[in-house]
């Protein structure tokens, strides 16, 4: 039976989650030197054109259509068969392409955060095809195996509610991957790039924030209960984790900052993903608040001593705010949110904290292989870096022959 | 005292002030500028028409020296700022009468 109220939450919250992509333009495009900040915008904007034409041709097949293999097939290509009426396996009260469309925002969404390691330095051409074949053969699996009907980790019992592990984590682990091997950006160590326009990180934390709320309580399919658990958890996650962020710089650099804040409410928001459904208010706070921990850690520590030059920190922040949130979930889920659900640890059942870590441990390991043959093979063929030349005059002149600025006029 | 303009390329900022502080100037200002020489600009696109951009972005850096660094300086200068394409810019050396320090009012090249 088609309900009309969950219709409308449906197709607002796909709209607000179709917001999140211009958003993390604006979130890393303020973060990147004015000379790159079209192709950051670019990047983002052509993934919102590329992915929504693979998803209703074949993405949403290959992840959705029920099957028990490596993805679903090519049984609902083209959207054939996925009609008007709803497909109760996935959700029962809308029609079957609402279900897919606020799928489909998903899988614009994910690929764009894998953008925050590489900026700055990719081909364009060699970013298209990457991230064609990424979506294809990394997403699309991933998502089947987690959320398709017959998928192998959903079977397994594992909770990721609104994408903690297929968007988050997949997206952190393949950020980690291109930026190990594309290498850092030249003159690094003499010259370290600043945010050329913070208001611009603002502004795309916010419309991120807000977009969120799509994201997390449309994940219940139904303008209902679990839908405001979800949408209170969220804000209560994204406040937590700000606020922590600026307490940790507070303390240690002696002033909080903007840049920090924003950092923190994206890591937070991470981090509630996978739980949003299966955890009350109280465990939101802790999850939030311990969020931004691990992320500050990852991002002034680990990531210096490592050396590898994830630029906008989209390992830093998505794959170690999903991990924790993945596990978090495993610890503070419980049936009285979500009856459907499970208990986690702190509820007396420590299975799921073990499912949880072996889904978490499934997804790096694929995530990582997959990645490193594709970026291999586009390399092969096209070559994915850009010239030195070409880096230091700035992609968009070089990529797109457009600037974002000019100084008069 | 003389002053040494120098125009170039916007992506070879960094190396040049870096070769300019290691050639021992101590103060450097650095202008975000806009402009053209004889070769006139670089093709950007307009919702897909080609236009060539008259006026292209450049920076401009001034240094005030001692006359008897003026030679060593424009030396780094070019060696660092050079491509041998069209568009490398231009060095423009002017005498400076004289200079002061605000904060101790010591002058010339005492000031510098």
């Amino acid at each position: 039976m088609i309900n009309t109220g969950d219709t409308a939450w449906i197709l607002i919250s796909s709209a607000l989650v179709l917001l999140m992509t211009p958003g993390l333009a604006f979130f890393y495009g303020g973060m990147v030197r004015k000379k790159n900040m079209l192709s950051v915008l670019m990047q983002c904007f052509i993934i919102m054109c590329v992915l929504s034409l693979q998803w209703v041709l074949f993405g949403y097949s290959l992840s959705f259509h029920p099957a028990s293999g490596f993805w679903g097939g090519f049984g609902w290509a083209g959207l054939k068969g996925v009609g008007l009426e709803a497909y109760p396996d996935y959700a029962g009260t809308i029609p079957h392409q609402a279900f897919m469309i606020f799928q489909a925002m998903f899988a614009i969404i994910t690929p764009a955060l894998i953008i925050g390691a590489f900026a700055e330095r990719m081909k364009f051409s060699a970013f298209l095809v990457f991230t064609l074949l990424w979506a294809t053969f990394v997403y699309d699996p991933l998502c089947h195996w987690v959320w398709g009907i017959g998928g192998w980790l959903r079977n397994l019992g594992a909770l990721d509610f609104a994408g903690g592990t297929v968007v988050h984590i997949n997206a952190g682990i393949a950020a980690l991957v291109t930026a190990l091997v594309i290498g850092r950006r030249k003159n690094l160590d003499t010259n370290t790039p600043v945010p050329h326009n913070l208001p611009f990180v603002v502004l795309g934390t916010g419309l991120l924030w807000f977009g969120w709320f799509g994201f997390n309580a449309g994940s219940a399919l139904a303008a209902n209960g679990l839908a405001v658990n979800a949408f209170v958890v969220t804000n209560t996650a994204a406040a937590a984790a700000g606020l922590s962020w600026a307490l940790l710089e507070w303390k240690r650099n002696g002033k909080p900052t903007m840049f920090g804040v924003a950092s923190g409410a994206v890591a937070g928001l991470v981090a509630i993903t996978p739980a949003a459904g299966f955890v009350s208010v109280i465990p939101a706070i802790i999850i939030g608040s311990l969020v931004s921990v691990f992320c500050f850690i990852a991002v002034s520590a680990i990531k210096p001593k490592f050396g590898y030059d994830d630029s906008l920190d989209a390992f830093g922040v998505h794959c170690v705010g999903g991990i924790w949130g993945a596990l978090a979930t495993g610890l503070f889920a419980s049936k009285a949110v979500n009856p459907l659900g499970a208990d986690g640890l702190f509820f007396g059942n420590p299975k799921q904290f073990l499912i949880q870590l072996a889904t978490v441990l499934v997804t790096i390991g694929y995530t990582f292989i997959a990645t490193f043959l594709i970026y291999k093979l586009v390399d092969l063929f096209i070559g994915v870096r850009v010239s030195e030349k070409e880096e230091l005059m700035g992609l968009d002149l070089t990529q797109h022959r457009e600037r974002a600025y000019t100084v008069l006029e | 005292m003389k002053k040494i303009e120098m125009i170039i390329r916007p992506e070879k900022l960094e190396i040049v002030r870096r070769s300019l502080e290691t050639a021992g100037c101590a103060g450097i200002m650095i202008t975000e500028i806009e402009g053209h020489g004889k070769q006139k600009g670089v093709v950007q696109q307009w919702r897909g028409e080609k236009y060539k951009v008259e006026l292209m972005p450049k920076v401009k850096i001034d240094v005030v020296v001692r006359d008897q660094d003026v030679d060593r300086i424009i030396k780094t200068v070019i060696e660092n700022a050079w491509t041998g394409e069209i568009g490398d810019g231009k060095v423009f050396i002017s005498n400076i009468e004289n200079a002061i320090r605000i904060r101790t009012g010591e002058k010339g090249e005492n000031a510098l």
